[in-house]
């Protein structure tokens, strides 16, 4: 038969962006249809913002109040949440139970199905830090300029970059089902560690050591010096240390990547 | 070591048409496990070949190697011509393979979407649920449907791009015989439409039924292949009955016997010369009794291509 001939007889392209649109769409449809992830990321780090910024009254931390102070701290919670959640979660169950094979047998771009779960984390990063500051906004008496609310968002949101990476890096070595008890024994104590959950300068001095090797402490410093209560550090060795953070994590993910292959494929 | 027969195969075209895919000399190691040995397989264009073997045959392994899920440790896998793990490769190839789970909380058209736009000359959408018999699931969550429903998704999912080769691994487990017998008629509907299928199965009335060739599969090797009546007839052909004093030495010493065994009070005899041995076991016992002569179906000769694998 022609069809099955050697040589096809078209070699159309499919359209990639079609491809990605609709591979980021339907890993978001996925996520919002699953109430554990949506409310673990989301929710978490709004009803810590309301419990420990809202209801214990405004204090001052350093020159700022405390519902100022705790938007970048508990956005950069959330942020991390939603990316590691996002990827390593849904990876490590991809790739467990089979359906990562299904995809790589097909003719799917691999870097479509990555390229939807960062902007899947991405979408709710953006969400949590948004309510963060609505709330703050609202209930908290927060006053930001517009471009200081807009400098804030964004910064935090480049920080699902490198939770995403570090997400792959886990997905691909977390069992589909031990996958959420891995990320949170990397994400709760580093939150801690960093200063997310207290001010930075009431954390144990040990702690404070260990801190400035933990990435959501560059993240919580770069959101936390928008809103001026930074320690004064210049921003780039923040962003160095995110960087080369990311270039670690996708590292061990393409690690983790061939290791796959070699082991069951 | 298996002693595994290898058998020839008379009557194969001596011309035949180049293969879609080509396994040569392939070995799989997966750690100190041989999944495949020396393994050698074509598949030519426009024909339904099965892959028949118990588990652990490799079975999914040849088929993941033909899909470039997994590199072969040596030896040479090429399908159309080509490296199997290509896209462009994938684009003329759809899969259904064994999955532990899907995505439970996508619908089956949004699945199915999805996947259709991987394709460069995707089935329309309706007509890819029409085909799997799925349009009446075409909204409900892939976790609320029932096991035979998700096999008939995973189809739909694998014929979706309009490939011209399909690797169906396993295609009919879980279903009932209805819908097994609707999803051979969708098979035989892709092969008349000129499509290559190659699908694994351990139901041997399945391998019957649909293919053109069958290789069978035992511990990592072919130990035989060729059409489901050369298969038969590579095995003894009957299978003889009977309660008899003879030793089972003596049984199997009768000329042209595959195999004997002890069945309960009986003695059962495979042979393809069932008239001659019969005459023979007459005159050695005269008090041979209750003879039962059936002819050996693809079952048998299953078991018999594939007994000699106990250590």
């Amino acid at each position: 038969m022609v069809s099955t001939a050697i040589n096809p007889t078209s070699l159309r392209q499919p359209n990639l962006l079609t491809i990605y649109a609709k591979e980021a769409k339907y890993e978001l449809l996925k996520v919002l249809r699953s109430p554990m992830y949506s409310v673990s990321t989301v929710v978490f780090p709004l009803m810590f913002y309301i419990l420990f910024g809202l209801v214990m009254g405004k204090q001052t931390i350093g020159t700022i109040s405390s519902t100022l102070y705790l938007i970048p701290a508990y956005g950069t919670f959330g942020v991390m949440g939603a990316s590691l959640f996002g990827t390593a979660a849904t990876l490590a169950s991809d790739r467990g139970l089979g359906w990562l094979q299904v995809k790589r047998a097909s003719p799917m771009p691999p870097f479509a199905y990555f390229f939807a779960k960062v902007v899947m984390s991405v979408i709710f990063s953006t969400a949590d830090v948004l309510l963060l500051l609505l709330l703050g906004v609202l209930f908290g008496g927060v006053h930001l300029h517009a471009a200081t609310a807009t400098k804030l968002v964004l910064t935090l949101v480049a920080g699902s970059l490198p939770f995403s990476a570090m997400g792959l890096a886990i997905g691909y070595f977390a069992g589909p089902t031990s996958a959420p008890a891995v990320i949170n024994i990397f994400y709760l104590p580093m939150s801690f560690c960093s200063g997310l959950w207290m001010p930075f300068q009431y954390l144990p001095k040990f702690v404070q050591h260990v801190a400035v090797f933990l990435p959501p402490f560059h993240l919580s410093q770069l959101a936390l010096s928008v809103v001026g209560a930074g320690r004064g550090e210049p921003n780039l060795g923040h962003w160095q240390a995110l960087a080369g953070f990311s270039m670690l994590c996708l590292g061990i993910a393409l690690w983790g990547h061939k290791r796959d292959q070699k082991s069951n494929g | 070591m298996a002693s595994a027969h290898v058998l020839p195969i008379k009557g194969r075209p001596a011309a035949a048409p180049q293969p879609v895919a080509r396994l040569e000399n392939v070995s799989k190691n997966y750690g100190l496990v041989r999944a495949l040995q020396d393994f050698n397989f074509d598949v030519r264009a426009g024909e339904l070949v099965a892959l028949l073997g118990p588990n652990g045959a490799g079975k999914t392994t040849a088929i993941r190697l033909l899909l470039g899920l997994a590199m072969p440790t040596t030896g040479k896998v090429s399908v159309f011509g080509a490296n199997p793990s290509n896209v462009t490769t994938h684009m003329r190839v759809g899969a259904m393979l064994q999955v532990g789970r899907v995505p439970e909380t996508l619908r089956v058209r949004e699945h199915v979407d999805l996947f259709s736009s991987y394709y460069p000359n995707p089935l329309r959408i309706a007509e890819t649920l029409a085909i799997a018999g799925i349009e009446d699931l075409r909204d409900r969550k892939f976790g609320v449907l029932s096991g035979g429903q998700k096999q008939r998704v995973l189809f739909a999912l694998a014929i979706c791009g309009n490939p011209d080769l399909l690797f169906l691994d396993e295609p009919t487990v879980g279903l009932d015989v209805e819908a097994r017998h609707l999803l051979w008629d969708e098979i035989r509907k892709l092969l008349a439409r000129g499509k290559t299928v190659v699908l694994t199965t351990h139901y041997l009335e399945e391998a019957d039924s649909l293919a053109d060739r069958i290789g069978v599969i035992n511990k990592g090797s072919i130990i035989a292949e060729g059409t489901p009546a050369q298969i038969k007839s590579l095995t003894a052909g009957k299978k003889i009955r009977c309660i008899t004093q003879l030793s089972l030495d003596v049984c199997r010493s009768l000329p042209d016997v595959v195999k004997v065994h002890r069945d309960r009070d009986a003695v059962v005899i495979h042979t393809s010369q069932a008239e001659e041995v019969l005459r023979r076991l007459l005159s050695l016992d005269l008090e041979l009794s209750g003879i039962e002569v059936t002819s050996a179906g693809l079952e048998d000769a299953f078991l018999a291509l594939t007994r000699d694998d106990k250590v």
